[in-house]
């Protein structure tokens, strides 16, 4: 895999962001050697004593991993005590099959189930049967004892896989990080470095060779590689980056916890992207402002029109992890890139500049109505404002506002407690963006995705033209500074909530254009608010603000 | 899946999932954590379908794939099976105390 002493470079793909400089630690897959199997009742007996081994290890890793990593553990767990996965296991040792062929060919079976179908979710979860599988192998084969390092200073692991339970066992305050041949930046062990920052390489190409253990190596987890026997160029980079990065973490731990303020001492509002609300939990509502967009398409996936109450109880934990931040939700934007099966229109020649969004929502009033009535029921229980996407002329506003009030209406005339939530809309289309100035609305939310796309003719789905689509185009800046212009002259709140605000080397651009609210992916709040924090208006900021 | 008792000898409920994900890993093992703590036999299907599943395999209630807004239905015969449907029921309705 690597001539001596030359520099070798391998690739990946990126997995957890991340750079860690330091010595590669091979990590071979345990082989078992040939096991012989006993009698029917012996091997029930050496079944059951693995199974019971592998529990008890699960349970005390459970008993120190965090909530994230507990979850994975409890349903390996919950499956050894599965009493119709065993009871299949122990029928096949019943009938003479050897305990550790018994047991593979059930998983197996189990993990083909898991693999078969296009859920993303049920697929991930094969990995869990395959971690659970090989550790009661190896009981049965009696190699508990071959206990792999825990630690390792500044290792950085090379394997064919990492297993989540492996990953969970490893003590990563000591490690740089991983590269691995297997595995997919969906995995669970990928979520799992994502969330403690770890960085990961998976998908790596090429063979493992044990010539690399204790070679230096640089991994660039952000652009999928491994540099093995590094040149002092490629050390010295990689060095200086570190420090950055180092210094560059420091600085966010200190700010994330705190109001995002310009050098200038200007507040600006942090708020976060909510894309399902199931991951909020990892979330701490601290370190931000509140909410300035929730996604609902989730809860049309497959074409499934929620009732009142299941939406209501989807909004009303929104509002209550905010804890009396503001919340702001978007009404169904199906289409374009987003189609739901039975509600959007089919056959469209351009879907993007088709029926989307509140277009869709106007020609299928009964679907727009529940969710308003869902949304009032919810705005009782903290502040929540409705955002309205893709409008394009007043017209369409004062529709929804009628529909609004019809729901607000019909609540009262029920006795069902509600509230009037302030009604918005997010401006995407340019028309809307060049005459902001006449839609009575209580806010704006600059969609700067599609608003790019919109106004530099160029689909963010095509990469033949996705470098046309770029949020540095001054006609993007341009656009933006009028819509913050309007919203200062009509007396309204105006945010951004495009990918734009989640990119700090960004933020300077949207602040210049007197931008004081972003939305930002949770993950980037750190990075957006030191951002922030190194801001100073410069003088062509201050002109273009005024202009 | 077979039923022997007649179709009166059961206790029934039904409850919809809240959860956003549907009913993933996690309340999948409460669920099923909560139904082995009764005598009962019990079980529950997804919609309409017709498979009924044993409520205390965490395997199969996860293979299920119930999705955010189905509904579940549940049936238990034998020892306290009213008190085993209404605490499911009960679970389900509380978003698995998500």
């Amino acid at each position: 895999m690597a001539e001596p002493g030359h520099e070798c470079v391998f690739t990946g793909l990126s997995a957890a962001d991340g750079l860690a400089i330091g010595r590669i630690v091979i990590e071979r897959t345990a082989r078992h050697g040939p096991r012989r199997a006993g009698s029917p009742a012996d091997e029930k007996e050496a079944l059951n004593a693995a199974v019971a081994r592998a529990a008890r290890e699960i349970e005390a890793l459970a008993a120190q991993a965090d909530e994230l990593g507990a979850g994975i553990l409890e349903f390996q767990g919950a499956l050894l005590e599965d009493e119709d996965l065993m009871a299949e296991v122990l029928g096949r040792v019943a009938e003479g099959a050897a305990a550790h062929v018994a047991w593979a060919s059930v998983i197996d079976g189990e993990v083909a189930e898991y693999r078969a179908g296009d859920d993303e979710y049920f697929r991930a979860r094969a990995e869990d049967l395959l971690d659970l599988k090989a550790r009661v192998l190896r009981h049965l084969h009696g190699a508990a004892a071959d206990a792999p390092e825990k630690e390792a200073k500044d290792g950085i692991l090379l394997a064919d896989d990492l297993t989540p339970s492996r990953f969970l066992e490893l003590d990563w305050s000591t490690w740089g990080g991983a590269a691995i041949r297997g595995g997919s930046p969906t995995s669970h062990v990928a979520i799992l470095a994502r969330a403690r920052g770890i960085p990961l390489v998976v998908g790596l190409h090429g063979q493992l060779d044990d010539r690399l253990g204790g070679k230096r190596a640089v991994l660039d987890a952000r652009a999928g590689r491994l540099v093995i026997a590094p040149s002092p160029v490629t050390m010295a980079a990689a060095s200086d980056r570190l420090e950055s990065l180092a210094a560059d973490r420091r600085a966010w731990q200190d700010l994330i916890g705190r109001p995002a303020i310009t050098a200038d001492g200007e507040p600006v509002q942090v708020l976060i992207n909510v894309d399902d609300p199931s991951l909020l939990d990892g979330v701490s509502p601290a370190h931000c402002d509140g909410i300035g967009l929730t996604r609902t398409e989730f809860l049309f996936r497959d074409g499934r029109l929620p009732d009142e109450e299941s939406q209501f109880a989807v909004y009303r934990r929104v509002v209550a992890w905010a804890a009396g931040r503001p919340v702001t939700i978007r009404t169904l934007d199906a289409g374009g890139d987003k189609p739901i099966p039975g509600i959007t229109p089919h056959g469209e020649s351009n879907p993007f500049l088709g029926e989307r969004g509140v277009r869709l929502s106007l020609r299928r009033p009964d679907i727009l109505t529940v969710q308003l009535r869902a949304l009032a029921r919810a705005a009782a229980l903290g502040p929540l404002k409705v955002m309205v996407p893709m409008v394009t002329v007043p017209e369409e506003m004062i529709r929804v506002r009628d529909l609004l009030n019809d729901a607000v209406g019909a609540l009262a005339t029920a006795g069902v407690a509600h509230a009037r939530p302030a009604l918005g809309m997010m401006v995407e289309v340019p028309a809307a963006a060049l005459a902001a100035e006449g839609f009575d609305v209580d806010f704006f939310s600059i969609g700067s995705n599609d608003l790019i796309q919109y106004l530099t003719a160029s689909a963010r789905d095509n990469p033949a033209v996705a470098p046309l689509a770029d949020p540095r185009n001054p006609a993007v800046s341009e656009m933006i500074c009028r819509v913050v212009g309007a919203a200062r002259a009509k007396g309204i709140h105006v945010s951004l909530c495009g990918d734009m605000a989640s990119n700090p080397a960004l933020v300077p651009l949207l602040l210049d254009c007197g931008l004081r609210a972003m939305s930002v992916a949770p993950a980037q709040v750190g990075g957006v608010k030191l951002a922030i924090h190194r801001y100073r208006g410069s003088e062509e900021g201050a002109a273009g603000r005024d202009g | 899946m077979t039923d022997a008792a007649p179709d009166t000898a059961y206790a029934r409920g039904e409850a919809v999932v809240r959860d956003p994900t549907g009913l993933h890993a996690r309340p999948a093992v409460k669920l099923t954590k909560l139904a082995k703590g009764f005598d009962a036999r019990i079980e529950i299907r997804a919609g309409r379908s017709d498979g009924w599943i044993n409520a205390k395999s965490p395997n199969s209630v996860m293979k299920l794939k119930v999705a955010f807004g189905e509904t579940l239905s549940i049936r238990a015969s034998g020892g306290c099976a009213d008190r085993a449907v209404a605490a499911l029921v009960g679970l389900i309705e509380r978003d698995f105390d998500g």
